[in-house]
């Protein structure tokens, strides 16, 4: 059961609309929304929810005010900043703490909590083309690598047990925790970039990435006719660097007008981009069937 | 005055605006791209660097030979970054998020600091030395941003008070922590976004998100006229000023991809980012809205 996830490096590529169609195009195939800092998928899929449950991670420390000597150690032994000094006390900035216990271990009043924390909630849902399995992280909320994780793993454990025989992933812009922990033990990543300095820069970084956790990639140019001379530059890179060129797609307003409409822009018709991405579709099925031999 | 661009959704326009504000600001300007894992905006100001130095975590290393193999550093750390199995002692250095909890904690003295690579910290000036410039870049493979983002904050400080200039952050996309850690410096933030459902969308998480900080929001819309979301009723509601509206424009994306500073390249927009430098004067200046609950308390 391959494991494809899309990501980009630079936001904005298209990285959902892109998912979305291939969602349609493949239909069996378990859905994952793995941008669990800004999740757009749902908005596409229109999820009815099946389950819902917390997601508990990490703990976070709490200063009794009643207990509190104002001795200021846990401000001194803090690295992130996390104390504020509040009257004759303390108090911990939530937004700050990293949840290391430091500050709790070292309290010599035993004045300081440390209460799991709750950084959102998961869903398991079902849409028109197949189960998602998605999140929402609190705003503002640590731990987006762990959730990201534990998305995976359910993604999994549904596949493996309803027989699906893809996992199609929407991943985060970026290259940081919650990116590297998308990557870990899929099968193939499809990078979708654009032909501008931004799109250019932050592709070479996530292709490194990449190939730091041996992650095959295969790179689609979204908006390629934006600057013809950078896609033709962005082509010949990936040629001198041995990474696969899966498509390229012009601009074209059908992308917003499918995305307004609650819609894949595949669902919208069988010309213009909608064909073209069943082409890169088919595409990247021989590509993932090949990579899977080889590995 | 210190303000942040920062967005939610990436890709509607955060670099361009960023790139523009320090381009047009009258008096000295620093610039600062705290996207450290995917910084851009040295693309378009193109600076010249006066330096550059590493920035590290500090991370234990272990050295058994002292080790009795108390425990104690594996039951403090929350992060799986040191066990102690048996008679081994294993550091994990790349889980490490620096807390030096088990340096302090070891009884023996049998974990020393030791560092970890996250990347750099760079600096220079840009339009021809009106404008200063300050980023990071993260070492790829590397987990951990928000250190690195620390590190840039800190020299972006001992740049821009001597001078005493103004600062404008490029952040990062998204509502976690990196985006957090970037707008929490700052006097102001200007949320760019887009009328399409995915704009709109993140655009609410991002208003959320950063509306327990306390500070004054407003809003530039880029690529106005796209998507037909209801941008303007949600503003109104919400008490945030519309600074600026970025018209949809082909000339524009085309400035973008050729690399340009927006601002100099189309003489319409240099005056539009202008009118946006001044409005964003204006709104620091007001009063700023009651802090509301911390999200994850």
């Amino acid at each position: 059961m391959p494991e494809l996830l899309v990501i980009s490096g630079k936001g904005g590529t298209g990285k959902t609309s892109l998912t979305a169609a291939f969602a349609h195009l493949a239909r069996e195939a378990v859905l994952c929304d793995l941008d669990v800092d800004a999740p757009d998928l749902h908005i596409l899929l229109a999820p009815e929810i099946e389950t819902r449950e917390d997601f508990i991670s990490g703990h976070e420390a709490v200063i009794d005010p009643a207990a509190c000597t104002g001795c200021g150690q846990c401000a001194e032994r803090c690295r992130f900043g996390a104390v504020v000094a509040e009257g004759a006390g303390c108090r911990i900035d939530p937004l700050k703490c990293e949840g290391c216990k430091v500050c709790v271990h070292f309290c010599p009043a035993g004045a300081i909590a440390f209460p799991a924390r709750r950084c959102g909630e998961w869903y398991r849902s079902r849409t028109r083309f197949g189960p998602l399995v998605h999140a929402r992280l609190l705003p503002g909320a640590e731990n987006s690598g762990r959730l990201v994780a534990l998305l995976r793993e359910k993604a999994r454990e549904l596949a493996r047990s309803a027989g699906y025989r893809l996992i199609l992933a929407d991943g985060a812009p970026g290259i940081g925790c919650p990116v590297i922990s998308s990557l870990s033990g899929v099968d193939a990543a499809v990078v979708v970039t654009e032909p501008t300095p931004s799109g250019i820069h932050d592709l070479e970084r996530v292709i490194g990435l990449c190939r730091h956790f041996r992650v095959p990639a295969g790179v689609i140019v979204n908006k390629a006719d934006l600057a013809p001379e950078n896609t033709a530059s962005l082509k010949s890179w990936g040629a001198a660097n041995g990474i696969a060129c899966l498509g390229e797609l012009g601009y074209d307003d059908r992308f917003t007008a499918a995305m307004i409409r609650r819609q894949a822009v595949t669902e919208c018709g069988d010309d213009g981009p909608a064909a073209e991405l069943r082409r890169i579709w088919d595409r990247i099925q021989e590509w993932i069937t090949r990579q899977a031999r080889a590995a | 005055m210190i303000v942040a661009v920062a967005s939610g959704k990436g890709g509607t326009g955060k670099t361009t605006v960023a790139s523009c504000l320090a381009w047009v600001w009258k008096g000295p300007v620093l610039a600062v791209d705290l996207d450290v894992e995917e910084p851009n905006l040295h693309l378009f100001l193109k600076p010249r660097l006066d330096g550059r130095r590493p920035a590290a975590l500090e991370v234990p290393i272990a050295d058994e030979a002292r080790c009795t193999f108390c425990g104690a550093c594996a039951d403090l750390c929350q992060f799986k970054a040191i066990t102690v199995l048996g008679s081994v002692l294993l550091a994990f250095p790349e889980m490490c998020h620096g807390c030096g909890g088990c340096i302090a904690v070891c009884p023996q003295g049998a974990l020393a600091p030791g560092s970890r690579e996250l990347g750099e910290v760079l600096w220079g000036h840009a339009g021809g030395g009106r404008i200063g410039f300050c980023m990071g870049r993260l070492r790829v493979g590397e987990a951990l941003s928000p250190p690195l983002m620390r590190a840039v904050i800190a020299q972006a400080r001992e740049l821009a008070l001597p001078a005493g200039a103004d600062v404008v952050i490029d952040a990062p996309p998204g509502t976690s922590c990196p985006a957090i850690q970037a707008v929490s410096p700052a006097d102001l933030i200007v949320l760019v976004t887009e009328p399409t459902p995915f704009g709109f969308h993140d655009f609410r998480l991002a208003h959320e998100a950063f509306l327990p900080l306390g500070k004054p929001m407003a809003v530039v819309v880029n690529r106005a006229g796209l998507g037909g979301e209801d941008l303007h009723g949600y503003c109104r509601r919400e008490n945030l000023p519309i600074l600026a509206e970025i018209p949809l424009d082909r000339r524009i994306a085309r400035a973008y991809a050729k690399g340009d500073v927006v601002a100099a390249a189309l003489t319409d927009l240099h005056a539009l980012f202008e009118r946006l430098a001044d409005r964003i004067g204006g709104v620091a200046d007001a009063p700023r809205p009651v802090p509301e609950a911390a999200p994850h308390a």
